[in-house]
Parts: structure tokens; C-alpha cells; sequence
């Protein structure tokens, strides 16, 4: 199986710190990957999304860059940065629900994995071949265009209660439709930044 | 008095860690206003950073500084929502470094709008008109004052859509209004192009109003602005409150109101 994991560094963050993120389709094992999280297993600190909820590339790098960004200024609402990544995708202060809404369940088909080098001990290839190993699922590149056709938006628009928003037709990248793509995106990021301010 | 080369304060984290360094734009009594990327190095982003201001008392510079920066990013995200014209909120921290024993500061990073502020439009076309406006023909001078007109409307839409939103800005100014332009840019001797839509900046002043007299106060600063910065632009305001008076159903109401903020000014007596 070729690996699909891409590492980035994601500006402002320290190089030293970079991120790992991975695409799965027709995933086969998620109760045993939730199993795993359940149970406190310290190999399989990930952050696993149902990749159903998670519109696009820039969504993904802008819950990662508040989880990270909230690491570093040593305020983590949840146990490590893993779980805050899944806590950053949500617009509402509620951990358990988060990962109700955002992490991985039972039935989920679509994953997406977020790795972040949080010791030198983490590389691209430790995590590659960790994952290469333990997830049954078909990896698939962590572009647009996949987590496109994998979004439920109607899914994502309720979690951020952006319901009254105008959809783009199905599968419509560009002309018209992008315009409403781009707000539906920048309402869903500028809901993770303001997370928690009251 | 020996002038020192300005030092801006040091960033805070996490932009220290940002290759190539954020370079400062502008400086304003409250804020730095910085260019830099976010999420990868092609895209770039205008990063608003409110220092701390070490006169004040530890505690309230803090509540100062999170309610000023929330404020506006709330009403950005909010008009990001509504379809407003305006730059997206891209990450935020009000807390600033440090936490309790930090210096306070916080910032907002946003999306960066590429063209040319109104201001500076106005201005290229003032010049070009007065060094060229005698040698046009009838025909030439009507399509001029019809560029004007239609930058004019789009002006009085956003801002009446801003205003349709439930916001007030706080600080119209020709300053705090973008022209997107795309890559059209034109030389200096030449009259500028004016297509393209408007996007408002700097809600560093915003807040959630919906009442006649805030919405009418914020069109007479705007109106107050044109008459100070661009006499030769004046005389076609009306085509911003045209553009204005369609864009929601209450904007009549406001119209009316700014009659009277304009026979007695900004500030409303303060009897009764």
C-alpha cells in the first residue's frame, strides 16, 4: 500500500513541529481505531475525524492551527493536542459532543488522521508506517478534491449552524458556486477561531 | 534630538516562528497592522496585532485589549456570514501570550484583500482629471463621471448591506474601503480603474447596532469624509446614497435620520 500521509509545516507553527495528515476511504476497522481511543492506548494518540464532517483543506489546517497554537500557549481544554485538534473543528465549547460530532464513530467509512510532531520521535516515516499497518482503509491524497467528494455538507452546515447558508450544487468546484463555497468556508473557520470567547 | 530608527514591539507567539517575517504596514494609537501568510506560503493575509499598553493597569489592559479584539472579529465573522464584503477572520487569539503573567497582547489574522483603497482610487482620478480633464471630449468627461457614479453605488451597497447585517462600522472613512481590482492596475497617467467590488476593512471601531441613528451616523461620517478628502468626488455622494436607499428595507428610515444628524452633527446633545 503506497503511503498517502503528507507532512506539513504549517506557517507560524515551529518547524520543529510539523504535522501529519492522512486521508482513508472504505475504512474497515473504525470500531477497533475507536476502541483504541477509548481505552487510553498512548500509540494511537490521533486525532481521528469522520472525514464527512471536514469540507476542505483549509478547514482541517485551521482546526490544527488552533489546537497547535493552544499547545504551545499551554492552555488545552482536552487531554493532549490530539484530542484539542478534534475539539478545534467544533464551533461550541462542548468536548464530548465535539467527538460526537467530529471524531470518529463506529460507523465511520471516511477518515481523516492528524499526526502532530510534538517530540522528535514522531517522523513521517514512524507515522506512515504506524498507520500503513494498523488502518484497514484505502488512502487516498489530502487535496480538495477528495474531501469534496467525501463532505456531507448538509451534515457540516447543521454541526456549525450555518443552516441558512446557500449551497453550491453538488460536485460544482468552480464558476458560480465558488463564491457560496468560500463564505460556507470562511464562516466555518472564523466559527473555530472564536470558539470559547464569551 | 537624536531620531531613533522605529522599533515595533517584539511579535507575539506564534509569528516568531514565521519565515519570512511579518513586515509592518501600518501603526495606528491602538494596533500593527501586519503582511504575512497563513496556511501556506502562496497565500498571503494582513495579521492585526494589539500590543499591550503598559500605562494601564495590568488587568484592564487585558479586558480592553479581549473586548476590543473580540468585538471585532465578531462582527467580521458575522458579515462573513451575511455575504458582507469583507476580509474573512483566518485565526484569532484574544489572550495574547503569557496568559496571566503575559504582556497582554492579541491578535487577529485575516484574509488579505488585494487592490487599491478607495482613498488612493479618488486621488489617481482627481489628479488624472485635473492634469487631463480640460483636454477631454463632452463624451470622454460623461463616461468619467459615470466610472465615478458606479464606484459611488457599490460604496453605498456594501455599506448598505453592512448595515442590513445588524452592523455599524464606527470609522467610514475612504480609507477603510478596498477596491478588489483583480490584477488591473493603472499607470499614473492615466484614469483608474473603478470596477470591481468594494470591501470594507478595519472594524477596529464596529459594534451590533440596528438602530437608525447609529446606521445614519456612520453614512454622515462617510458623507463628512468625501467632503474633506475628495472635493472633486463630493458632488456625486448622492450616488452612494442611491446605491444605499436599495439595499435594505429600512434604509429610507436612515435616510431620513441622516437629515437631521446633518443639521446638528455626529454627536447628539447630551440634554434630556
Amino acid at each position: 500500500m503506497s503511503s498517502t500521509l503528507e507532512t506539513i509545516n504549517l506557517p507560524h507553527l515551529p518547524s520543529t513541529m510539523p504535522v501529519h495528515v492522512a486521508v482513508y476511504r472504505d475504512v474497515q476497522n473504525a470500531p477497533f481505531l475507536r476502541q483504541q481511543l477509548i481505552s487510553g492506548n498512548s500509540d494511537f494518540e490521533y486525532a481521528f475525524i469522520d472525514a464527512s464532517m471536514v469540507l476542505s483543506r483549509a478547514h482541517v489546517s485551521s482546526a490544527i492551527f488552533r489546537a497547535v497554537n493552544d499547545y504551545l500557549n499551554e492552555r488545552l481544554k482536552s487531554r493532549n493536542v490530539h484530542s484539542e485538534v478534534v475539539f478545534s473543528f467544533s464551533p461550541t465549547n462542548n468536548i464530548a459532543d465535539s467527538f460526537r460530532k467530529f471524531g470518529i464513530s463506529d460507523s465511520t467509512k471516511d477518515l481523516l488522521v492528524v499526526k502532530v510532531s510534538v517530540t522528535p520521535e514522531i517522523t513521517h516515516d514512524s507515522v506512515a508506517a504506524h498507520l500503513a499497518q494498523f488502518v484497514e482503509g484505502s488512502p487516498v491524497p489530502f487535496n480538495d478534491e477528495t474531501l469534496s467528494e467525501i463532505a456531507d455538507i448538509a451534515k457540516i452546515k447543521k454541526a456549525y449552524k450555518l443552516g441558512a447558508l446557500p449551497s453550491a450544487p453538488a460536485g460544482q468546484v468552480n464558476g458560480a458556486g465558488s463564491n457560496d463555497n468560500m463564505r460556507l468556508e470562511n464562516s466555518i473557520i472564523g466559527a473555530i477561531a472564536l470558539r470559547g470567547a464569551t | 534630538m537624536s531620531q531613533e530608527p522605529y522599533t515595533p514591539p517584539p511579535l507575539p507567539k506564534p509569528f516568531t516562528n514565521t519565515t519570512p517575517q511579518p513586515t509592518l504596514l501600518t501603526q495606528g494609537a491602538e494596533a500593527h497592522l501586519y503582511k504575512t501568510i497563513h496556511l501556506n506560503t502562496n497565500t498571503p493575509a494582513a495579521l492585526k496585532i494589539r500590543p499591550s499598553k503598559p500605562y494601564r493597569h495590568p488587568i484592564l489592559d487585558r479586558r480592553l485589549t479581549r473586548q476590543r479584539i473580540l468585538q471585532e472579529a465578531r462582527c467580521l465573522v458575522k458579515l462573513v456570514r451575511e455575504g458582507v464584503n469583507v476580509p474573512a477572520v483566518l485565526a484569532l487569539d484574544w489572550e495574547g501570550q503569557g496568559g496571566e503573567n503575559g504582556n497582554g497582547g492579541a491578535w487577529l489574522l485575516m484574509e488579505w484583500i488585494e487592490g487599491l483603497v478607495v482613498r488612493v482610487v479618488f486621488e489617481r482620478w482627481e489628479a488624472f482629471m485635473k492634469a487631463f480633464g480640460g483636454s477631454l471630449s463632452e463624451e470622454e468627461l460623461r463616461k468619467e463621471e459615470e466610472k465615478v457614479r458606479g464606484l459611488m453605488r457599490g460604496i453605498g451597497s456594501v455599506v448598505g448591506g453592512l448595515h442590513k447585517a445588524g452592523v455599524i462600522h464606527g470609522d467610514l472613512t475612504t480609507s477603510n474601503l478596498i477596491l478588489r481590482t483583480g490584477d488591473v492596475d493603472t499607470g499614473a497617467g492615466e484614469s483608474p480603474a473603478m470596477q470591481g467590488d468594494v470591501v470594507l476593512i478595519d472594524f477596529g471601531l464596529a459594534g451590533q447596532s440596528s438602530s437608525e441613528e447609529d446606521r445614519a451616523v456612520d453614512l454622515y461620517v462617510l458623507e463628512r469624509a468625501f467632503g474633506s478628502t475628495h472635493p472633486q468626488a463630493e458632488k456625486f455622494f448622492e450616488e452612494v446614497l442611491d446605491g444605499y436607499k436599495d439595499s435594505y428595507k429600512g434604509a429610507a428610515i436612515t435616510l431620513k435620520r441622516l437629515q437631521d444628524v446633518r443639521m446638528r452633527g455626529r454627536k447628539r446633545s447630551m440634554i434630556g
